[in-house]
């Protein structure tokens, strides 16, 4: 009945996984608690999480992704203060529940923080920043959400029941193979990936569509905003990389469940098709999630230099080469499985190559800054930070492309010190400023400057002490992911690391504090323009927060910063003639619903309840059957209403708010800098 | 029915037969017993081609002169990417093959 569920699947065997069970399960309930506390249910059900309202999709992402940074969060220091005390002893923690732990922080880092984050940031934005009223398909939207959510869930449950995967964030076989990992682990991580991946992929192809079909009239490719841009680039790679991975999540969960061979050494199996496949996916992956943060930070750059960002054309060809570059390089993760030199060198060489346009990016906004009146807002503040770091990472990255180099470091410390460099700053740093720059368009109140820069020093210096010495200790020749170890020559290192990471959980503390600051004060900080830092770009058209609709009417763009131009050409605020009906897409409870099925699906997976199985695979065909046959999916949103809507919104604003835009020379009268957007 | 409709339910037609039979020829190969050896996976390799091909020209509609530049250009670089990562796999393994042996 329950498959091979039983309560011996609790988590009775240590001491700190019970604690780590009690936690999560105590964390949801004082969730409901609270919830029902605040009588909040209903709201919560019609406003939120039936909604397929793009901006609350965002927010409902970018909630998902800061919970699971604590999770993910918590296990790094775990490791942390492992490895600081484990010299010649056991240290606290047992190596099987090590492993686990190292295997859930780099999944969930991956997958449920660094995906949610940037998904929810580009939800919220870019349909703004193209002139449209939402996505090309907004249900298909919720559902993504609902699947890594999903996916995040089934991750979270396998700390209370069950035990999480013990190999490794990547899972290579034969270790992951039912023969030398009979238990739930791999299970619980494969489901969730290929979940999840489901939510990525439609991601993915609802925002190709969104941009290339849904832009407001005079938007041509090349007056897209950076951001748009990098998140066209990356829909496009999540389309074709994804996937590679749901299959070779689908493969290796057919030699576990079914006793298919595709990566046993019998009956013509082949391990190494494993690492092939997953990095085809893995390495486009990297770019996926540092390209939207090079977006944001185009963005950011531009707006708090108070200039039009330097080489816009470069920074497209820039983002569209590494995007395409970024499918030729995946063998530089396993140069040390023993491909011939030959093959070694192409990737290698390949690898380099890629550093040439992040290189150009990096000149672009050091020369948008250039003579430019820069405001250290903590956005801008996160910016710098990142490109001075960023770039120590790619020292070292072009140093590991090196295959003979990369065989003395490869699993070593060095390596896990690379590639934090490169996804904290370049990636985590990037939706921080984002988070900073347009956390205003998502609420309406601006964020609290004070404890953004404190969190920004504390992130900045914690990831220096914590990875650092990681550098050092991988040319000592310490491997990753030791429970353990015998040399003494190690621990200061491992001890500066812990205090690294001591550093960073204040950082994620001054976070959490400026969220509470700012929703307290947030009368006081209340963004009435709908555009708080003389912004450039469309987002910053709309109220704050944007009606339903965004924009009343689809705004008509001339220039590539189409909000700056209209602003100095004083056409920014002025009502319109008359108002239209606008057609809005209605909340269905199909996707919640979608994803609590697909939860079933997995977990029944996990445990081998083939009955549970069955009945959540027809119940979600006939969800779908059910939103295929629903033709009144949309309402009518009268004129007269989104006409009071507006102009309660003009009411408010007086002309002492809004920006002063007399040192600004309009783009057609500037002498020589013109750069005229061209179709494409 | 008009002019168009028919033609258009021609074209359907017509790619529907080629679809059948290039979904037929592989299974008749294998089935049958007809090759052996490498010529099998190359017939089930231009097979799996075509069959994308008449997919992309009869039902999709794709040609030269209709589709928006744009579509063509996504496409072009879609099979660059396909090229990449198969041409790549198959490098790559076939180059480790002797690690298996």
């Amino acid at each position: 009945m329950l498959g091979r569920l039983t309560v011996e699947a609790l988590p009775f065997y240590s001491w700190v996984a019970m604690g780590g069970a009690f936690v999560t399960v105590a964390g949801g309930v004082a969730v409901f608690l609270l919830i029902t506390y605040l009588r909040a249910w209903k709201v919560l059900w019609t406003d939120w999480l039936t909604s397929v309202d793009h901006k609350k999709i965002g927010i409902m992402y970018v909630i998902l992704a800061l919970v699971m940074l604590v999770r993910g969060f918590v296990d790094a220091l775990m490791m942390r203060a492992q490895q600081a005390i484990a010299l010649n002893s056991e240290g606290y923690l047992p190596p099987e529940h090590f492993e686990q732990i190292f295997s859930s922080h780099g999944t969930i880092m991956i997958f449920f923080v660094a995906m949610p984050f940037l998904t929810g940031l580009i939800n919220i934005i870019v349909p703004q920043q193209i002139g449209a009223r939402d996505v090309a398909f907004p249900f298909l939207n919720s559902v993504s959400l609902w699947m890594t959510a999903t996916g995040a869930a089934l991750v979270l449950v396998s700390l209370v029941i069950g035990k999480f995967s013990q190999a490794g964030w990547t899972g290579y076989p034969p270790y992951s193979g039912i023969e030398y990992s009979p238990g739930v682990g791999v299970d619980y991580w494969l489901w969730a990936l290929i979940v999840s991946g489901v939510g990525s992929t439609l991601s993915g192809i609802n925002f190709i569509v969104t941009i290339v079909k849904n832009r407001c009239p005079g938007m041509t490719f090349m007056r897209m905003p950076m951001f748009t841009w990098t998140t066209l680039c990356i829909s496009i790679l999540i389309a074709f990389a994804f996937p590679a991975l749901t299959v070779v999540a689908a493969q290796l969960t057919l030699d576990r469940t079914l006793g298919f061979h595709f990566f046993t050494n019998g009956d013509g199996g082949n391990m190494m098709m494993y690492a092939n496949l997953l990095w085809i996916w893995g390495h486009p992956e990297v770019y996926i999630l540092i390209l939207p943060a090079f977006g944001i930070f185009s963005e950011v750059v531009a707006t708090f230099s108070r200039k039009r960002l330097f080489g816009y054309p470069s920074l497209v060809y820039a983002t569209a080469c590494i995007a395409l570059l970024s499918f030729t390089v995946w063998l530089h993760h396993f140069f040390t499985m023993g491909s011939s030199a030959n093959v070694n060198a192409v990737f290698g060489i390949a690898t380099m190559i890629i550093a040439v346009p992040t290189g150009v990016k990096i000149f672009d906004w050091l020369f948008t800054m250039f003579r430019g009146r820069i405001e250290f807002h903590p956005s801008m503040v996160f910016t710098i930070g990142f490109m001075v770091t960023f770039v120590i990472g790619g020292v070292t990255g072009v140093l590991l492309a090196l295959p003979p180099a990369d065989y003395l470091m490869h699993n070593s410390t060095f390596l896990v010190a690379h590639f934090h460099n490169m996804l904290i700053p370049g990636a985590l740093f990037g939706y921080f400023a984002g988070l900073n720059y347009w956390f205003p368009k998502a609420f309406g109140f601006k964020l609290d400057r004070k404890w953004g820069i404190r969190s920004f020093w504390f992130w900045l210096i914690g990831f220096y002490l914590a990875f650092m010495p990681l550098y050092v200790l991988g040319f000592m020749g310490m491997s990753r992911r030791m429970e353990h170890y015998a040399d003494p020559n190690w621990q200061p290192y491992l001890v500066v690391a812990a205090l690294g990471a001591i550093c960073v959980l204040i950082g994620i503390a001054c976070i959490a504090i400026q969220l509470v600051v700012s929703a307290r004060n947030w009368g006081s900080s209340r963004d009435i323009t709908g555009d708080p830092w003389n912004g450039r770009t469309l987002e910053w058209a709309t109220s704050s927060p944007p009606a339903p609709y965004n924009f009343a009417i689809i705004p008509d763009v001339s220039d590539i910063d189409a909000f700056h131009e209209m602003k100095i050409r004083g056409t920014a605020y002025a009502p319109p003639v008359r108002y239209q009906d606008i057609v809005m897409p209605k909340s269905t409870p199909l996707g919640p619903i979608l994803g609590a099925l697909a939860f079933g699906l997995g977990f029944a997976f996990v445990w081998y309840i083939w009955w549970l199985v069955a009945l959540c695979f027809v119940l979600s065909l006939v969800c779908v059957g059910i939103r295929a046959c629903d033709d009144n999916s949309e309402f009518v949103l009268p004129a007269a209403e989104v006409a009071k809507i507006e102009s309660a919104r003009l009411a408010q604003i007086s002309p002492a708010d809004l920006h002063d835009m007399r040192d600004f020379v309009p783009l057609g009268e500037a002498s020589g800098e013109a750069l005229p957007g061209r179709g494409m | 029915m008009t002019p168009t409709a028919e033609r258009s339910l021609t074209t359907y037609l017509v790619g529907f037969v080629l679809a059948v039979v290039l979904t037929a020829i592989p299974f008749a190969v294998v089935w049958g017993g007809l090759l052996t050896g490498p010529a099998v996976y190359a017939v089930i390799a231009v097979a799996a081609v075509l069959q994308v091909m008449v997919h992309l020209v009869f039902f999709l509609h794709l040609n030269f002169k209709s589709t928006p530049a744009e579509n063509l250009f996504f496409l072009a670089f879609a099979a660059v990417l396909i090229i990449i990562m198969v041409g790549g796999s198959l490098w790559i393994m076939n180059d480790l093959h002797h690690r298996m042996m």
